[in-house]
């Protein structure tokens, strides 16, 4: 923040300011492009995030709201969650160490994962269905519908990258340097996608 | 730079520009080697890749902007037949409900598919990587992808025109819950397809935006620091943000509503009988509609507004040969004017009931927004002031659009208040304010921007006789159309009514003037017509353009062909020594000085120091 506004302060036409500025290399930070891209997006997401819960907040005050009950599936999928960011994180350290095999393994098992939990959120989607738990029912059942539909977009979102990563490693198995850098990435991803989990169903589970 | 992957990733580039064979050894053009490798760049390899789906942002842009155009031509269209309706309400032209869609599909085109789009979509993509000095933006493919979910959102506003029950009328700020209410026109299909088309377009637009704010700050050449930026490239990157930061909440408004439309849910549809029969909906929140509706609203006026800031600036700069008066401030204001666009959405909802002390906050600080942007105001004049003015066509534009925006935007101070709004809120004077300060003034803007770069996209000329006509009908017209409604909106003319013509609270000047309005915009929306013959008639038959006609600094006029070719620069990236504004320095032989030539070139030019 503080070097934004000495940014700002600059006097672009002066001599002495001029003499810096011809050693400008132009970047702003230092970053892949990649990495401020996640980053941006990552805030988008917050910010959308965020105006649900904004509006659960709201909706949740008028006095037709009825709490849903929580499956213990979903405890599980918490928990399927979880367990990915941690694998991640290990598939990340190997990425640096490059151990080929720990990331091959690593990789397939987040991907086994991740659809278990989308089929899983399906699951629990099905369950409540049956029980009469629909949308139009109440408010509260919207807003689940809606957040568990929206996580699993990310999801699937992140899950098209994390095919990319895998199938470029698997074509030319040697360069690990290629796909460090993705992995990360994909790593941050994952991590985000379980704290904003956390947050929806914390919410959830406490109103 | 920690960075290996990108070394690795961009090693791999075509271009590897070299430093050592930079000519000029003179000590004070001194550059460091460069540590950045040269950014890679996607190569088409066929007729499909090059000229349809294109990568490179310059066919992006000028595909956003003619997509953007043709659009704008319908809304135009529909503004004539309302702006019949309204004067000859006898000749039964169109029926209420057509009446209302056209209303809301005018101002949902004008506001989003025209103006956002050319200004982000259209100039963003063309203009930032030429200014900043970047061979393309930072993720190119997705960029395409941006352009073309665009394409697609546009496809499904106009696909509801051809549904049962037409498109959406609910105006085109949406509320619900009269949106999905019978009654309204378009409460089935036409509703749902607006909102899909606009998460769409909110789609499209994020993968855009991601690439402007990456390549504004990421891919510049060297040299170029954010303070030595063109004020276009400004006001285009702060808009994004604001974008990117405001657009979320439509899409959330737009998720939530479909959903009470398709499933029945109940998110903003309150308890309501309808047609004598009570309504599944209970215990939604219209007002939490308008909420996020207008905290996505009201920066959406400022997307709009700053990049005309940028554009405005830099063009007034360049044709009246002289720098920018403060720059910095001007920077300021720009990133001042964006972050107080977050903290005043509620005036736009003074007459739905809300606290007094909320009202009271959101008055001040609308009242507080009115303080950069009369410095932006001044700036101007005071960079005309003693300037070198050219009338050239984009000044003449230029000119327009202070005025119009000064007029807008004091109507705006009144209207910003609570007291004064509450009278004249729904007459025809808010509709003139909003018309004057986001319609006719950012217009202005992109008509002189389009007679200012049109050369750099076509090499060509636009005819200068045809612009000079179009120019003065405009400016003359717009103030013809809009001057009145004031008048009107003082007399208390509702806005949104299909046919007014002898209801007994209506003075009877209000029929001749609606008569002379109506008039006056057919002729205005014919001038359009004309320029647009114009573009079209000119990228073939219009004068050669010399390379930089207009003798500007900035760099996307300096790239070694015109227009510039596939990775705008040849093979060395450009260098940047200097601002955008050294126009007129103190004894340079030439009033202009192009930011990337070398002190060594110019010793004899004086720095001015202010």
């Amino acid at each position: 923040m503080n070097k934004f506004f000495k940014t700002l302060a600059e006097k672009p036409w002066e001599e002495s300011q001029a003499k810096i500025d011809n050693e400008h290399l132009g970047k702003t930070l230092s970053l892949s492009k990649y990495k401020l891209g996640l980053r941006t997006i990552m805030v988008v997401s917050t910010i959308i995030f965020s105006f649900f819960i904004i509006a659960y907040a709201d909706r949740m005050l008028i006095h037709d709201w009825r709490s849903m009950p929580e499956p213990w599936l979903l405890w599980a999928n918490t928990g399927i969650l979880i367990l990915s960011s941690i694998i991640f994180h290990l598939t990340k350290i190997a990425s640096d160490r490059q151990h080929n095999d720990k990331i091959k393994k690593g990789l397939y098992f987040i991907g086994f994962l991740a659809y278990t939990f989308l089929f899983s959120q399906l699951l629990v989607w099905y369950q409540l269905l049956n029980s009469g738990y629909y949308a139009a029912t109440n408010p509260a059942n919207a807003f689940f519908y809606l957040f568990t539909a929206l996580h699993g977009l990310h999801l699937i979102g992140g899950l098209y990258f994390l095919g990319r990563t895998t199938s470029k490693f698997l074509r030319n198995n040697s360069k690990v340097q290629e796909i460090q850098h993705t992995i990360e990435l994909c790593a941050i991803y994952w991590h985000f996608l379980l704290a904003v989990w956390i947050v929806l169903f914390g919410l959830m589970l406490f109103t | 730079m920690s960075d290996e992957y990108e070394h690795k990733l961009e090693a791999k580039s075509d271009y590897v520009s070299d430093a050592s064979s930079g000519t000029s050894a003179s000590d004070i053009d001194k550059l460091p080697p460069a540590e950045l490798p040269d950014q890679e760049l996607y190569h088409s390899h066929s007729w499909w890749t090059t000229y349809v789906f294109s990568q490179d942002a310059k066919y992006i842009g000028v595909q956003y902007a003619c997509t953007a155009i043709g659009t704008g031509i319908l809304g135009l269209v529909l503004s004539w037949l309302m702006r019949l309706q309204i004067a000859f309400p006898g000749l039964g032209l169109l029926e209420p409900s057509a009446y209302y869609q056209f209303v809301t599909m005018h101002g949902m085109i004008m506001v989003i598919y025209l103006l956002t789009a050319l200004f982000l979509g259209g100039f963003g993509n063309f203009l930032i990587p030429l200014m900043c000095g970047s061979r393309d933006m930072a993720f190119p493919y997705v960029n395409m992808v941006s352009y073309w979910m665009f394409l697609v959102a546009v496809l499904v506003l106009l696909s509801s025109f051809f549904v049962p029950g037409g498109p959406t009328g609910a105006g085109w700020t949406l509320y619900p819950p009269q949106a999905i209410t019978s009654g309204t026109p378009g409460h089935n299909m036409g509703i749902i397809l607006m909102l899909v088309s606009l998460v769409l377009f909110v789609a499209g637009f994020t993968m855009g935006g991601l690439n402007y704010i990456v390549t504004v700050l990421q891919l510049r050449t060297r040299g170029m620091t954010l303070m030595r930026l063109p004020l276009t490239v400004w006001g285009i990157f702060v808009a994004t943000i604001l974008a990117l930061l405001a657009f979320p909440a439509l899409l959330v408004g737009g998720l939530m509503m479909t959903l009470d439309g398709l499933l029945g849910t109940s998110f903003f549809m309150p308890a309501i009988v309808s047609m004598g029969e009570q309504l599944k909906y209970e215990g939604g929140s219209p007002i939490l509609f308008q909420h996020l509706f207008w905290f996505f609203g009201h920066p959406e006026v400022y997307i709009v507004a700053l990049p005309a800031f940028g554009i405005v600036s830099d063009l007034i700069s360049i044709h009246a040969r002289k720098n920018i008066f403060g720059y910095r401030m001007m920077v300021w204001a720009i990133v001042g004017i964006g972050a107080l666009s977050f903290f005043v959405w509620a005036h736009h909802m003074y007459v739905a009931g809300m606290n007094p002390w909320f009202g009271f906050f959101f008055a001040t600080t609308t009242l507080i927004i009115a303080v950069p942007t009369a410095i932006k105001v001044y700036n101007w004049i005071l960079t005309l002031w003693r300037g070198n003015i050219q009338l050239s066509l984009p000044m003449l534009f230029s000119l327009g659009f202070i005025v119009t925006f000064l007029n807008g935007g004091l109507t705006g101070l009144f209207l910003g208040n609570v007291t004064v709004d509450v009278p004249l809120s729904d007459t025809y004077f808010v509709v003139a304010h909003f018309h004057m300060v986001m319609g006719i003034a950012p217009v202005l803007v992109v008509f002189g921007a389009i007679y200012h770069w049109y050369p750099l996209i076509t090499g060509r000329m636009l005819n200068e006789t045809l612009g000079k006509i179009h120019f003065w009908i405009t400016f003359v017209g717009s103030y013809a159309i809009y001057f009145p409604m004031h008048y009107q909106g003082f007399i208390g003319v509702p806005r949104r009514y299909f046919e007014i013509y002898d209801s007994p609270y209506i003075e009877t000047s209000t029929m001749g003037l609606n008569v002379f309005i109506t008039v006056a915009a057919l002729i205005v929306g014919a001038a359009q017509l004309l320029f647009i013959y114009n573009l079209i008639s000119s990228a073939r038959l219009g004068k050669k353009a010399e390379k930089n006609p207009w003798k500007a600094n900035s760099l996307e006029w300096q790239t070694p062909e015109m227009p510039p070719a596939h990775g705008n620069w040849g093979k060395e990236m450009p260098k940047v020594y200097r601002w955008p504004y050294d126009y007129s320095v103190p004894g340079a032989k030439e009033d202009y000085i192009p930011q990337n030539v070398a002190p060594s070139a110019v010793t004899e030019a004086k720095v001015e120091k202010s």
